[in-house]
């Protein structure tokens, strides 16, 4: 396979112009300037220009720099693993749950620990949706239950067993301190030890969260912003199908 | 300052209603009190300090008094009295109890008369730690003028109090007048308030009276050295409402976010248990001069900025009504909005202009507190530098109270030092460059900008007489704020409420409601 050999653009190809900003605990001064052009020398940057110092504190300096990027990468060994579905839409995701699965699937859906970020989870189960798209409440074919925020993992997993739920769906916003992963991670473990963990298919979703990251955490699919219902209920069919064998 | 005819006749109407439904809530609260109440009338009778188990003594010896059973009369009496056997200080009796060596139980015959006297002249030192806060005050902005407003408000939140005072002063340094110390995730639920100086709060820092101290030393030397007298921000509204507006005071806070709605809609605290602290929270804030922020600007993130603005304005008034229940007054109400209108909407300025011109004309003496967008902002750091920018401007040219900083980072994490200084850059200079540009414009008496804050108005009239029918209760158990449902019985903290017996006391509470 041909190389692709690539790296960062200004206004000629291959200029490797790149953008940065960043603050040091220094006081602002011809020294303090020269620092950070050291610094971004060290980064392995040529051609350093510091545009911009500022104060913004005592002992600390803003600096705004341009300089060119030196390596390039092969765009065509890059690979990032995506959820794996076919978009498919509101009216065709009822007619296959109908006829594939023979019976309305159910979810249930929360925030789990202290995190109180609701926006996100119900931008994908209420009514309403997002971004002129359903929500997963709206789907005739999809029992979705949407327990909010601050839920706790014991109260969630009841809730599924109790509407025997074909999948789980957890949203963390606050990721300071990993607060999110935390979370995530105590789920998995508590489906594990009640070995449950293969009854549902398990969602992840919230701003700081990716596919790769959701499934090394143990789940099928993460999603981040901009996702909108119908790719995740596209997701799930697909994948309950799948777990089905069908 | 460009005006909007609103019909006073109008006016008049909405402030009644809000009045008559915060009425209805008032005779709830006057018939309740909740464990944080009593509680926080132990540490305005001096009690702090936690027992061996790191537990706070106010709810330790709380804890101890509501096993004993009999809660309707309140703490005030049977704690004096158990003073009164020590012969010692509200500290030291609060050890014994904690200790076994004074129990509720046994504390004997005193004459009805000697327990109202010594009552009385604890809740007398109460007021006057209160008072004292609020004349020290005083005194530093005698010294030390106030900026013009818009104040411009910046948060830290490291989790670390020795951190954020580091963030803080540079804060400062940037322009900013007012600094606020976000609580750690979460603590709102906590129903009690943690103790000492801490460092790892996750979010932001816990709210401790140790924490309040050491940033309010912080921004005293800062306020001296940048000649502005620099406010001081924390956050009540949670299950322990009272307690943290008594601990703020003692330690000379400004400003505190103290909403019950909040509190509510936002983490599932009990309306009931929530409204009752709320109230007390409040007359401590009225008589130590600490301004209150309330929180409407947060409805905009889960309900349509522009669909549901009559709410924030209808939650507004219901909020000025229970807020002067409490003796506040209009200088002191930090009523909050927000600029949250989706930017792609065409137009989506004129609508802000009008909602805030229409918050300034409601309260036009009330330092309104005004929030940056935050839902749509975007993790394009500098288009949400642009979105700022136009916030800065609309708020200044509609004369807002309290400016909350919008950062460019918003959509990120919590502001570096690098992105409050890029907020205060565009703040600093949107305010300079259109300083007097409100005093210059009209609105068009019929144009966009009227048509729209009148229409708001009008739904907020309708809005109002529909919840002056149904109480406000039930309308939050409808979900007609923020589009969140809260049942009357559901949310945290419940079971600390108690019904006043008919031998109830609270002479603090008494005092500060006479004068
Ligand atoms: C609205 C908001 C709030 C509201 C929340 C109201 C509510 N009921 O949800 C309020 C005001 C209450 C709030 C409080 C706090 N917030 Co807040 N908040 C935001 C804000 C402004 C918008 C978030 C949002 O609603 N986005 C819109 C939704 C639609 O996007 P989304 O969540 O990414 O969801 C999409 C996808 O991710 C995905 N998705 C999400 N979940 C799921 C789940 C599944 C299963 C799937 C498939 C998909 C999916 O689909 C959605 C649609 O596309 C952000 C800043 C920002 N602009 O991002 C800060 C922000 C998230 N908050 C933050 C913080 C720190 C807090 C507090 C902790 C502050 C404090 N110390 O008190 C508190 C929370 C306390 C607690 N106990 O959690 C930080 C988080 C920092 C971090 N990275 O950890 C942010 C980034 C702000 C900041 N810069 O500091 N917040």
């Amino acid at each position: 396979m041909s190389k692709d050999l690539i790296k960062p653009y200004g206004d000629t190809l291959d200029d490797g112009i790149v953008q940065l900003s960043f603050t040091l605990p220094v006081e602002n001064g011809p020294k303090a300037k020269k620092a950070a052009e050291i610094y971004v020398g060290k980064l392995n940057f040529e051609d350093i220009h510091v545009v911009h110092a500022q104060k913004i504190a005592d002992n600390f300096t803003c600096f705004i720099v341009y300089a060119r990027a030196v390596p390039t990468i092969d765009y065509s060994a890059v690979k990032v693993k995506v959820a794996k579905f076919e978009h498919i839409d509101f009216y065709q995701i009822n007619d296959l749950i109908k006829k594939k699965i023979g019976r309305p699937i159910s979810l249930v859906g929360a925030t789990i620990g202290s995190d109180a970020h609701t926006v996100g989870i119900d931008a994908i189960m209420n009514m309403k949706g997002f971004k002129q798209d359903y929500g997963l409440e709206r789907y005739p074919q999809i029992k979705a239950y949407n327990l909010g925020a601050q839920v706790s993992c014991e109260t969630l997993i009841k809730k599924a067993l109790e509407v025997k739920a074909d999948a789980i769906l957890v949203s963390q916003t606050v990721t300071q301190k990993e607060s999110h992963i935390n979370n995530f991670t105590e789920l998995i473990e508590r489906l594990a030890a009640d070995d449950l963990k293969e009854k549902f298919v398990l969602l992840a979703g919230g701003h700081k969260i990716n596919n790769e990251l959701a499934v090394k955490l143990g789940y099928d699919a993460g999603f981040g912003p901009g996702t909108v219902p119908s790719q995740v209920a596209s997701f799930l069919i697909t994948s309950i199908l799948q777990k089905k064998g069908k | 300052m460009p005006h909007i005819l609103l019909k006073s006749a109008q006016v008049n109407t909405v402030k009644k209603l809000a009045s008559s439904i915060a009425d209805e809530v008032q005779q709830f609260v006057s018939r309740h009190s909740s464990v944080s109440v009593e509680r926080t009338v132990l540490r305005l009778y001096g009690v702090d300090g936690v027992d061996s188990s790191g537990t706070p003594l106010p709810n330790a010896i709380v804890d101890r008094w509501c096993a004993n059973g009999e809660m309707g009369g309140g703490i005030s009496r049977p704690f004096i009295k158990a003073m009164l056997k020590s012969g010692k200080d509200a500290q030291q009796t609060a050890r014994l109890i904690e200790e076994g060596k004074i129990g509720f139980d046994k504390l004997g015959d005193l004459s009805q008369e000697t327990v109202r006297k010594k009552e009385k002249s604890r809740a007398r030192q109460a007021i006057a730690r209160l008072d004292s806060s609020r004349k020290r005050k005083a005194e530093k902005i005698r010294k030390i003028p106030l900026p013009v407003q818009p104040w411009r408000y910046l948060i830290v939140a490291t989790g670390n109090i020795h951190e954020d005072v580091i963030q803080a002063r540079s804060a400062v340094y940037a322009g900013s007048d007012i600094i606020a110390v976000i609580r750690s995730t979460a603590q709102s639920l906590l129903d009690y308030v943690p103790y000492g100086f801490t460092t790892e709060g996750v979010g932001g820092t816990y709210a401790t009276q140790a924490n309040f101290k050491i940033m309010r030393e912080a921004l005293d030397e800062a306020s001296k050295e940048h000649g502005r007298y620099i406010r001081q921000v924390n956050y009540a509204s949670g299950l322990c409402m009272a307690e943290i507006a008594a601990c703020a005071a003692f330690e000379d806070l400004d400003i505190l976010l103290n909403d019950s709605m909040y509190g509510i809609l936002f983490r599932d605290i009990n309306m009931k248990r929530t409204f009752i602290d709320q109230y007390f929270s409040r007359l401590i804030c009225a008589r130590a001069k600490i301004l209150i922020n309330t929180g409407e600007d947060n409805y905009l993130t889960t309900s349509d900025a522009i669909e549901d603005a009559h709410t924030v304005t209808a939650s507004q008034l219901i909020n000025e009504a229970m807020a002067k229940k409490a003796k506040l007054t209009d200088d002191l109400l930090g009523l909050g909005h927000a600029f949250e209108i989706n930017p792609a909407i065409e137009n989506a300025f004129l609508y802000e202009l009008a909602h805030a011109q229409l918050a300034r004309e409601l309260f036009p003496k009330a330092p309104l507190k005004y929030m940056p967008p935050t839902k749509y902002k975007s993790t394009d750091i500098f288009f949400s530098h642009c979105m700022d920018t136009m916030f800065n401007l609309s708020s200044v040219t509609t004369g807002q109270g309290i400016h909350l900083a919008g950062i460019l980072t918003e959509a990120l994490h919590t502001p570096l030092m690098q992105d409050r200084f890029k907020s205060l850059s565009s703040i600093n200079y949107i305010f300079n460059i259109a300083r007097s540009l409100g005093d210059e414009i009209e609105f068009k008496k019929d144009g966009f900008i009227t048509k729209r804050a009148r229409q708001v108005l009008d739904e907020t009239e309708k809005s109002l007489e529909e919840i002056n029918d149904i109480g406000l209760m039930e309308a939050i158990s409808q979900g007609r704020f923020a589009n969140i449902q809260r049942p009357l019985d559901g949310g945290r903290g419940l079971d600390g409420v108690f019904e006043k017996g008919a031998d109830y006391s609270n002479p603090v509470m008494d005092l500060l409601e006479k004068d």
